[in-house]
This record gives structure tokens, sequence and C-alpha cells, in this order.
């Protein structure tokens, strides 16, 4: 098997009294886009901190194309970040930003001239080079930065909330540039943020975090539609999580009724949590569904309809593009792809394990 | 006659700031010793100043002891700045109100103070007691003005630069330095002012031989003030207001471009 590209081996870092990472192992393979996303406090950015050589862990060690890393001070490391808040150069000119780094490696001027201006040009600030950081926008900042880090065409390049400080519409607009940009220079990326959109849109590969914990590792996809725990699960989008009964491989009992679904291999008579996207909900006429209930809030947010349907002792999240008015009589469906079971803490540690922030 | 009323006020109130001055420029250019009767325009003063060794021993005193306070103490400050910086936050802010005291203690406290604690090291009072007085109380002001350059920003750059490949060193010449560069500047700046300004400080410390310029024109009170220190007070102002009007038009082009 190849080597990954970056290997994190059980890193543990605490900060005084306060343990930020708890033997964290994590390997990124060549150019991937993996993100680590959590709330914040949940470790991401010591991890990359760790990456970029900012911090040493405690324990443990970071491999970069299999070579032992750990002690390697940030200027010999094969890899760029872009800073939360840009960390650009406030008393040099968008041009010397973005050659700072090729001027330290002592490049010839002809090459750093044209690989500025390449760099900008990637970043869609071509002819930017003598105007001056406190000119720029937020979001020009945040290019300038991108710019100065990729024209160092490093193996890896850290990304550390780089969206943060953006709105909302400029920020979405990055997310479909960054991605861009990532396949045009087959870089790998390794990205950090506590915001799930930029982590489901952008990512090959995304890791939950949570108290120093990897929480689940796997696809935008499998991290939405099967969450392994009620962290992931509520952390990730609206969820209904619920508290259910395994009666044997494909079928769960819910409030005492019986749920036909897809997972095997949780035991007879089991108790599990549920998890029940809002969207996955599906509204009947009263009695033609499993779970007879009665709307109870009903609030139009664009797309479609939030509504809260009290039905079984629950309160349900449904969210649907046909409005159902409050005290309205309905019976809750969904079909069994759409059912996803997690495992329940067996004790109050592992509890905490996952739902400690 | 709103406007004329003005420019009175204006012209009045200036003369009050500025007659004190004018009145000592006036008289360095008197012939004759009297401080009340003018006999007619004359240079001897400046003559005598420049061929007076005792005055100039004060002057070359005064301007090096500043020079070399001023550089020791932008040095030390800046580096004990970026130390502070780095320290966590509640050992550096006492460092900080420890950093205070010698800004709101009386001078002739520092002033004795230092005598004695030279005296008891067995330091003899001379040019360099003056310089070590000078570069302590001059230290705080210097942590001052750099301290505020220096802020959380400054060590998310320095950390860019390392990432960009610059070594520390590297990282501290080319993005810490031009970042608190300003401070740096202002602190030496105070410092020799607060330092060509002394006196009470460098009575205390300065020995028998050594002499300023204030502690030599504190001395010649005494025995009867010649108008060689009008003239050399004259130039002293000179000087300053040159200094004053080449700040001045830095700031204002630091300030356009």
């Amino acid at each position: 098997m190849k080597d990954a590209l970056v290997e994190l081996q059980h890193i543990t870092k605490a900060f005084g009294e306060n343990v930020v990472l708890d033997d964290l192992s994590l390997a990124i393979e060549e150019n991937e886009f993996v993100t680590l996303l959590g709330p914040s406090g949940c470790g991401k950015s010591t991890t990359i901190r760790i990456v970029g050589g900012f911090e040493k862990p405690d324990q443990g060690r970071v491999l970069f194309e299999g070579k032992d890393i750990t002690d390697v001070p940030p200027n010999r490391r094969n890899l760029n970040t872009v800073f939360q808040k840009y960390a650009l150069f406030p008393h040099l000119t968008v041009g010397q930003n973005v050659a700072y780094g090729l001027v330290i490696s002592g490049k010839t001027d002809q090459y750093i001239r044209d690989k500025v201006r390449y760099g900008l040009k990637l970043v869609n600030l071509a002819g930017f080079e003598d105007r001056r950081i406190e000119s720029l926008s937020g979001g020009q900042q945040q290019r300038v930065a991108m710019a100065r880090a990729i024209v160092n065409e490093p193996k890896l390049l850290l990304l550390d909330e780089p969206l943060g400080a953006l709105d909302l519409k400029l920020r979405e607009e990055m997310e479909y540039e960054l991605r861009n940009l990532k396949e045009e220079l087959g870089i790998t990326f390794l990205y950090v943020t506590h915001d799930q959109e930029e982590a489901l849109t952008m990512s090959d590969k995304v890791v939950v975090l949570n108290g120093g914990y990897i929480q689940q590792m796997g696809t935008p996809e499998e991290i939405y539609n099967e969450p392994e725990n009620a962290f992931v699960a509520s952390f990730i989008g609206d969820s209904n999580i619920v508290p259910g009964k395994m009666v044997r491989d494909r079928l769960v009992e819910i409030y005492g009724v019986p749920f036909p679904c897809v997972d095997e291999g949780f035991g007879e008579n089991r108790p599990v949590d549920v998890v029940i996207r809002p969207e996955d909900l599906i509204l009947r006429e009263p009695g033609a569904g499993k779970l007879d209930g009665t709307v109870i809030s009903n609030i139009f947010i664009g797309v479609h309809y939030e509504m809260q349907v009290a039905a079984g002792g629950f309160e349900w999240l449904v969210q649907n593009t046909v409005s159902h008015p409050v005290g309205e009589h309905v019976s809750l469906d969904v079909i069994p792809e759409n059912i996803q079971i997690m495992k329940r803490p067996a004790s109050e540690d592992e509890e905490a394990l996952a739902l400690d922030v | 006659m709103k406007k004329a009323l003005k420019n009175i006020y204006l012209i009045i109130i200036l003369l009050f700031l500025y007659m004190p001055i004018l009145t000592l420029v006036v008289l360095s250019f008197n012939q004759s010793k009297s401080m009340f009767k003018w006999t007619g325009l004359s240079l001897r003063w400046y003559r005598e100043l420049f061929s007076n060794g005792e005055i100039l021993r004060a002057v070359w005193n005064t301007f090096s002891i500043a020079f070399c306070a001023a550089v020791a103490a932008t040095l030390i400050g800046t580096l004990g700045a970026i130390g502070l910086q780095a320290m966590k936050k509640r050992p550096r802010n006492l460092i900080l109100s420890v950093n205070q005291i010698p800004l709101l203690n009386a001078d002739i406290v520092i002033g004795i103070s230092l005598m004695l604690t030279f005296i008891a090291a067995g330091l003899y009072l001379s040019w360099g007691t003056v310089l070590l007085a000078h570069i302590f109380f001059c230290l705080p002001y210097v942590l001052l003005s750099v301290m505020p350059r220096l802020r959380q920003s400054t060590a998310s750059t320095y950390e860019a630069a390392l990432d960009l490949g610059a070594s520390s060193f590297q990282a501290f010449l080319t993005v810490v330095l031009p970042e608190i560069w300003p401070g740096i500047i202002s602190g030496f700046l105070l410092s020799f002012t607060m330092s060509v300004d002394d006196f009470v400080v460098t009575h205390f410390t300065r020995g028998a031989g050594i002499n300023t310029i204030s502690t030599l024109i504190y001395s010649q009170v005494r025995v009867g003030i010649r108008p060689v220190l009008f003239a050399l007070s004259t130039l002293i102002f000179l000087v300053v207001l040159l200094a004053l009007l080449v700040s001045n038009r830095m700031q204002r082009k630091e300030e356009t471009a």
C-alpha cells in the first residue's frame, strides 16, 4: 500500500489541565480534500497547528511522506498555511506578500515575477500587485492569502477556517473556487471549519471531531446519511434523535411502533438511538402512516415549511414543501432506507465521549 | 471685524506662549551683559560660547549621554516588549504595572536612590553612572511605546513568515521589525528627549567633574547667569524646532502615502 501523504499517529496534546487532543490518529492521502469539522474547542485548530509545526504534540508522531517531521520546524516543512485571519503582511504590497516565500527561498527575479502574476491570476486578482493590503476587501485579502500560499507549490495546503470572516454570499462563491483551485493545482487540502455546509460541499473526506476525539470519518454522504452517534447526527444538519429498540435485524421499534429498516448486526431487543432526518419524514392522512399526531407549529423558511408534529410522545421536526396548518391531524411515515440506527452509549463515560463539547 | 478679533486673540495667545523664548533669543544677541538694557546687536555671546570649553563639554555630555541612553533603552526595551508579549497574561500585566512605577515616581526619589545604589555598588559617579541612570528611567517609555505595536496580529504574521519558509531571525527582520518600527522610533525619540531634558536624576548621579547643560546652567545661576547661556539656549531651541518640523513633515508624508 502507498504511504499516506500525512499521517498523525496517536497524537495527544494538552494545554495545562485541558486535554485538547486524546490519542488522535489520522491519515491523509495524496490529492485528497480532507475537512476537520467540529465545534469550537474540539481540537481541530490544534490538529492543523500540529501538522503545520506551530505546536508540538505531547505524545505521538507526525509523518509526512513516511518521514517523521514531529520535530521539524514550520519553515522546513513542505506545506503552507492559509491562516484564519489571513495574517497578511500589512507593510508589504499585495505582490510582495505573494512573493514572500519565493524571495525567502532565493528564486530569481524573473521566476518570482511570473509566479506572482500566475498566483494572482489564479485567485482572480490579476493586476493587483501594487495595491496595499488595507485597501482590499475581506474576500480579496483571503484570496491574497491563498495566492501567497500556493505559489510555493506545497505538497499540502492547510486552511484554518479561511472563510470564517466572509459574508454568506462570498463564502458560497469561495467554496466553489476553492474546490476548483484544488482540481487545478492537484494539491492536498487539509481544511478546518466549524461550518457543516462548507465541510459537506467541498470535501472528499470529512473528519468530525469533538472533545479531542474523532467522532466519525467518511465521505460527506456517509457523514450526513449514516451518522455513527448522536453528536454527529445533531451537529450535522437537523435531525430527530429518538430512543428505539432493535427488535431483530431490519426491524426497529420506535414508541411501540415497529418500523422496518435496513440496519443489521445490533443484536435482538437491544436499546438503540434512531436518527431520522426531518426531510425524510413523510406526512400522510391520519391512519395511513405509522405514527399518528398533530401539527403543533409551522414556519415557512424559504425552500420548505418547517413543522413540528407531536406524535408518540415526541415532537418531530418535519421539513416538507407542502404546508400543513397547525392543529391538523397527520400521520408520520418513513421509508426503511432513511432510518439510521446508532448504538446507544452503554455507559455515561461513553456518552460523555460523544457529547462532551 | 469678527475675523480681526479672532486673529488678535490668536496673536495674544501665541505671544503668551512664545514671549519667554523670544525674550531669551533677543537677549542672546544683546551686546551688554545686562538682562534689562539693550545696548546693541552682537554675536559676542555666541563667539564666547564656542570658545568656552566648559560649556562645550557640557553640550557634548548632554548629547552623548542622551544618544547612548536612547539607543540602549530602545534596544533593551524592544527586546523586553517582545519577550513580554510572549508571556502569559497574568505575569505580563504584573510586569507592566511594575513598569509604571518609575514613570510615576518623583524624579528626586529616583535620583537619590540611584545615587545611593551606585555608591553602595562601589561605582565612581561619572559619565557612566549618569548614562546608567538615564537608561533606567528611559526604559519604561520604550516599553510603553513598543508594546501597543505588538498585537496578536504580529504573532500570526510571524507564524505566517515561518510557514512561508523564513527562519525565526528572517521572520523577525522582515515581518516583526517593520510592524513595530514606528513604536521603536517613537520610543527612541522619547528617550532622547527625556534624557536631554533631565536635571534632577543627572544632578544626583553625575559626581563631581561632569556637567550636562542643565546642571551647568543650574550651577551658574548661583554665581550669576551669563548671556552665553542665552545663546546656548537659543541654539538648543532652534535645533528642537528643526527636529519638530522634520518629524511633522515625515508624519504628513506617511499619512498621505
